[in-house]
Order: C-alpha cells, then sequence, then structure tokens
C-alpha cells in the first residue's frame, strides 16, 4: 500500500438492518475519504446512522453493499477473524466508557491487543511498548495502577495507551469525553490533538460541537448520509492543551455569528 | 508455530488471571470437582482395602480349606437349622481314612467360657480341635508348642492361646508354662499362637483359645458332637474332588439317600472368599457411583458458574473482540479457564482422597488401600469434565457478537 493512499476510501456503503419484516436502512450510500495524518469529526444526531458507520469504519460490522478500503486493504467483504485481525493490526479503538479490564492492572490492559497479534512479541518486549504508550499519554509512573485506582481521565488516557500500542493506521474514538467533565475532555481531546500533530489519523464520533471543533475536518451525517463535509482551520494551535482553562480556540460550527466563525472550506466529495 | 505457541501460552495466562481475579467464586466452583474427585478415591480405596484384607485371608488360610457345618435337618417334614449337630468325631476320622482328595481333617468342638488366670478373667470362645488343625488354618505358635496327638488321645487339659486371649490374661508375656482356669477346670498353656489379625467379618481371630478336641467334649461341653469339621484338600484343585467325596460319605454314614437333601453343609474357603469379595465389590461400586454422581453434579456446577461469567463478562468479552481477540481466542480463554477450575479442583480431590482413607483407617478402622489407577481415573475425569462442561460456555462467549457485546450493560 502507497503511503500516499488514503488511509480510508469508502464508497456508496449501504447498510441495511432486518428487524423482523421492518428493513431499516441506516445508511444510504455514504461516501467518504480520508488521508493518512487527517483528524476528522464524524458528527450526527443520534439515529443519523452515525454509530453504524463507525461500527463499519471500526471492522466490527460489514456493510451491506459498497466498498471500505481501510490502509489500501478491501475489508468489506472480510469474515469475523479476518476481521479481528484487521482491527488488532490497523485500528485503535478508545470507547465512551473506556472498557478497561476491571482488576487488571494499567499496563496489563494496554498490552492486551499485543496478545492477540501476530507480532510474536515476547512478554518483555510487549510490556516495555505499553509503558511506552503509557507514557506517550502522560501517565508514566501509574502502570501498576488498576482502573479503580484511577480517575475517569486518567482511565481514558489508559484506554488511548492501549489503542496506540498496536500502532495503527486509525485512532478511532467513539464519544471519547461523553463521559468526562468538561476540563478533562479537553486534556482528553488534546491529547488526540497532540498525536495528530505527530502523524496520527484520527476519526472521531461525537455529537458535541465543541468537541468536533477541535478537528481539523468535521463530517455530518444525517439520515443515512454524508450531510457537509468541511474543513476547519484551527485558529490557534493548542500546545499543551492539558492545563488550563479551555479557550475557544474555535467557535461552535452551527453558530450563526460569522465574524467568530472560523475559515471553512468546503471539500469536494 | 512459535508465535502460534506464544499465543495459546499468552491466552492461558489470561485465563488463570480471570480465576485468580475470582478466588472465592473460583474456590465455590471447585467445590463440587473437590468432593468428587476426593470421594471416588476414599470410596476406591476402602473398596480396595476391603477385597486386599479379604484376598490376605484367603492367602493365609489356603485355597484348598473346606469347612463342614451341620445343615439342615428334616425333622417331621419341617425343614429347619438345628443347634443339634450330627456330627461326631468319628465322621472326622472316617473322612480321613476313606476320602483320598482329603490331606487334613481336624475335628471342631466350640464353646464360649469365662477364663481366669490368677487375678485376671477373659471371656472367649475356646475351640476343641485336633493335632491337623494348625496344618489345615496355617497357622503356627509364635511360642511354646502346639499340643501333640497324646495329648488328645489322653484328653490332656492343655491349651494354645490366641494373642489376644494371651495378651488380656498375660500382659507380662509369661503365658506359656502358666495355668488358667476355663469354666474352673485349669488347663496349662503349652503355646501362643501367631498374631492373625480381623477375618473377613471383621472378627478377631486371635480372641480364641484351642484345645485338644477331647478334652473340650469332655470336660467343656459333655457332648458327642462337634460344632464342625475342618478339612483340607490335597490341593486347590482337588477341592471339588474331596466335596463329593465327603458328601458321599457322610450321606451313607448319616443313611441319607440320594436325593435327599444331606444334614451337613460344606463351605470352601473359595466359595466364602468369593461371596464376600462379591459383596466388598458391590459396595465398592455402589459408593463409587455415588462419588461418580457427585464429579458429575460439580461438573455441571462449573458449567453453570462459566456460564454466569459469560454473560457477567459479557462486556470484556466485547471488549477482547474490538481490540482483535478472534472467536477462537475467547472460546480457548473460556475453555482453559473451566480446564484450569477442574484441574486445581481434581488436584485439591486428589489431596483430600489420599489424606481420607488415612483417617477413614485411623478412626474407623477399616483397611483401606489409595490405588494409583483411582487417582489417575479421578483427576483425569475431572480435567475431561471441565472440557465438556466448559465448551458450551466457551463457545457462546466466543459467538458473541462484538457490537452488541460492547454495549452490554
Amino acid at each position: 500500500m502507497a503511503a500516499d493512499s488514503p488511509v480510508l476510501e469508502i464508497h456508496d456503503l449501504v447498510k441495511v438492518y432486518h428487524m423482523g419484516e421492518v428493513e431499516v436502512r441506516a445508511l444510504k450510500g455514504v461516501n467518504l475519504t480520508a488521508q493518512r495524518g487527517e483528524f476528522v469529526a464524524i458528527m450526527g444526531p443520534s439515529g443519523s446512522g452515525k454509530s453504524t458507520l463507525m461500527n463499519i469504519v471500526g471492522c466490527l460490522d460489514r456493510p451491506t453493499s459498497g466498498s471500505y478500503r481501510l490502509d489500501g486493504i478491501d475489508v468489506s467483504r472480510l469474515n469475523r477473524d479476518q476481521r479481528a485481525e484487521i482491527r488488532n493490526a490497523k485500528i485503535g479503538f478508545v470507547f465512551q466508557s473506556f472498557n478497561l479490564l476491571a482488576r487488571t492492572r494499567a499496563t496489563e490492559n494496554v498490552e492486551l491487543p499485543l496478545l492477540y497479534g501476530n507480532l510474536g512479541l515476547t512478554a518483555v518486549e510487549r510490556a516495555r511498548r505499553a509503558r511506552q504508550a503509557l507514557a506517550r499519554v502522560g501517565l508514566a509512573g501509574r502502570e501498576d495502577h488498576y482502573p479503580s485506582q484511577l480517575s475517569g481521565g486518567q482511565q481514558q488516557r489508559v484506554a488511548i495507551a492501549r489503542a496506540l500500542v498496536t500502532d495503527p493506521a486509525i485512532l478511532l474514538a467513539d464519544e471519547p469525553t461523553g463521559n468526562l467533565d468538561s476540563r478533562t475532555s479537553e486534556e482528553i481531546i488534546g491529547i488526540f490533538q497532540e498525536l495528530n500533530n505527530a502523524g496520527k489519523t484520527v476519526i472521531l464520533i461525537t455529537h458535541e460541537p465543541d468537541i468536533a471543533a477541535h478537528a481539523k475536518r468535521v463530517v455530518y451525517v444525517r439520515d443515512g448520509v454524508v450531510w457537509r463535509d468541511e474543513r476547519i482551520v484551527q485558529m490557534k494551535a493548542k500546545p499543551g492543551a492539558v492545563a488550563g482553562e479551555p479557550e475557544p480556540a474555535v467557535a461552535f460550527p452551527f453558530t450563526v455569528a460569522p465574524a467568530e466563525e472560523p475559515v471553512r472550506e468546503e471539500v469536494p466529495q | 508455530m512459535k508465535v502460534g505457541l506464544l499465543r495459546l501460552w499468552n491466552i492461558t495466562k489470561v485465563g488463570l488471571m480471570a480465576i485468580s481475579r475470582n478466588k472465592m467464586r473460583s474456590l465455590l466452583t471447585m467445590l463440587g470437582i473437590i468432593i468428587g474427585v476426593g470421594c471416588v478415591i476414599t470410596m476406591v480405596a476402602v473398596g480396595t482395602g476391603a477385597s486386599s484384607s479379604i484376598q490376605a485371608t484367603i492367602n493365609s488360610l489356603g485355597t484348598n480349606f473346606i469347612m463342614l457345618f451341620p445343615g439342615a435337618a428334616t425333622t417331621g417334614g419341617a425343614r429347619m437349622f438345628t443347634d443339634q449337630s450330627r456330627i461326631t468325631p468319628e465322621d472326622a476320622d472316617a473322612i480321613r481314612a476313606e476320602c483320598p482328595a482329603v490331606a487334613y481333617v481336624s475335628p471342631g468342638a466350640r464353646t464360649n467360657a469365662q477364663i481366669v488366670a490368677g487375678e485376671l478373667n477373659w471371656g472367649t470362645q475356646v475351640w476343641g480341635v485336633g493335632v491337623e488343625w494348625p496344618l489345615i488354618r496355617a497357622w503356627n505358635v509364635a511360642d511354646g508348642d502346639f499340643f501333640t496327638d497324646v495329648d488328645v488321645r489322653t484328653s490332656s487339659k492343655v491349651c494354645v492361646l490366641g494373642s489376644t486371649v494371651a495378651q488380656n490374661l498375660f500382659p507380662n508375656g509369661d503365658a506359656v508354662g502358666s495355668t488358667i482356669r476355663i469354666k474352673k477346670v485349669p488347663f496349662k498353656v503349652v503355646g501362643v499362637l501367631e498374631r492373625k489379625g480381623g477375618n473377613m467379618m471383621g472378627q478377631d481371630q486371635d480372641d480364641q483359645i484351642i484345645a485338644p478336641y477331647t478334652t473340650v467334649m469332655k470336660q467343656l461341653l459333655g457332648s458327642p458332637r462337634i460344632s464342625m469339621i475342618y478339612i483340607s484338600a490335597r490341593s486347590a484343585g482337588d477341592v471339588k474332588e474331596a466335596q463329593t467325596e465327603i458328601d458321599s460319605l457322610m450321606r451313607q454314614r448319616h443313611r441319607i439317600p440320594p436325593g435327599q437333601e444331606s444334614d451337613i453343609n460344606m463351605r470352601s474357603q473359595e466359595e466364602i472368599a468369593s461371596t464376600s469379595e462379591q459383596t466388598s465389590r458391590t459396595l465398592s461400586i455402589l459408593l463409587g457411583s455415588a462419588a461418580a454422581i457427585s464429579l458429575l453434579v460439580g461438573g455441571i456446577g462449573i458449567m453453570n458458574i462459566m456460564l454466569v461469567s459469560v454473560t457477567e463478562r459479557t462486556r470484556e468479552i466485547g471488549i477482547r473482540l474490538a481490540i482483535g481477540a478472534k472467536g477462537r481466542h475467547v472460546l480457548i480463554q473460556f475453555l482453559l479457564e473451566a480446564i484450569a477450575l477442574s484441574v486445581v479442583g481434581g488436584a485439591i480431590g486428589v489431596a483430600l482422597g489420599l489424606f481420607a482413607p488415612y483417617l477413614v483407617t485411623r478412626f474407623a478402622g477399616m483397611p483401606t488401600q489409595v490405588s494409583t489407577g483411582s487417582v489417575a481415573i479421578a483427576f483425569g475425569f475431572a480435567a475431561a469434565i471441565g472440557v465438556f462442561f466448559g465448551f458450551y460456555p466457551a463457545r457462546k462467549a466466543s459467538r458473541l457478537d462484538p457490537i452488541d457485546a460492547l454495549r452490554y450493560e
């Protein structure tokens, strides 16, 4: 796969659920392309097909029709086990409810994806990578803590470290700040920004506009199709982004105050 | 391959970690298996102990041993067992003289008596026998001598003590040469028998006194009848032949026509042994099956807990699936958890099964013998139960949909 090929290439994606006699068309032909190093926020009201899209992007589910290439690989027709392999190698999940294993140390949680991978790492190497990933999210020194001993923000950092440890093609974050207060949310979103600045592709699913505003591009999903897709030019880089009162670097994308609006440009579909 | 093994080991560790995280629940889950395995081993040990002590008795008696008892007597058309023995010492002499398949014969005349020796006394049974009795019973004196042919002919008041009797009447071990009183009749102790231990029925064979049958009949019983005749065939192969010869001889002597029921009963040692061995085997099978059922119930317990565990850990399974665990990884993890539970439970059960028979012997006085076979089978069965009853919950876990599992509250 060429380095310049899109990391995410979705074409005419359709997902139909059958609920008894009723047919629900959750996705009605989604087209979406993301380049390496992009920071895309996917927004949409509930029932928009956002979650369905996220499940398919995360290889947790298969589309009814249409194509989906992840990191150059067509993953739309893979079976259960093949999708598990793709999830392990190419996708780093961060969930709203952290989803750490209880009564399991931070390092062990972070190591978990490596246990299922094909890399054949030794225990020492796994531990080293886990520590490295934890250090990267600012949790050096808390490796042996259990989730119950960590704050929500710290737990989410462990989850981000777990997503990072396999060096995946995309970080897929599903409402990662949904369970956090606004200050901690800023910290977490700041980590994603830093990772993105370091070259990681981040896909962020959220319904909070001020969270989406931290991305470089916002894709609005509505009624099973991409309704709007716009780039945001960040007014201010936010170094650190961890501490301090969150400054409104960008305004709420839906606000109607043009003077405050960040510069946007329509992305040609 | 190396990667595969490494991964298998990793998943094993994941399973072991899950067990150690839920120690109490794991212990309760294992309890069924622990008790099952422990019971199987203990019950088999009790059964094996019983049958090996029977085997030891047979060997000590010799397989060519035959006992002749008075049988059912017909009096006026009513058949019944009577105390009225029709066997006499002359019958014993006739068997010795006329049955070629018979090697040794000894009359047996039994009575109960209170024995007095100095200040001590002891109630026991007194057997009047002939000089061939030690050969038939394969039982020698440990101290002193057995009485002689002359003692029998002259009805000497001599006796040989069983070791229990000797111990109770002569705690200092100076039995031989002393005089004891049996029903007020003084008898000289000429010897003490070797220790033999309990017989198949659990009676102490050492709790008896042996004296010449002539003396017992004249001095203690005052009857011409005897209780039984001890017979020894020439060899184990001659037992059947000897029984036939004795039967026809006794019919002739007691004037019982062929076709009519004889007034004597014969039991060969082999018959007695096989009967009681069969009894003990039936008992073992009964106890063993009860234990096996508890093992099975233990297995179902494991399945129950594993099913609960799968439901309870649906979220965890979802996380594992999301970060790249394949169905078979989850399957192996839960299967290994079930196997580990049953193997650890089995190991504890084995420890229990090795210890419990010791207690049974110590406090219930029953002979036990732990067989390696039963340990291996019980342990193997426990492990197999882990696989069998762990498979269904594990498969259920492995087939969960990651999206639903992640959403599970």
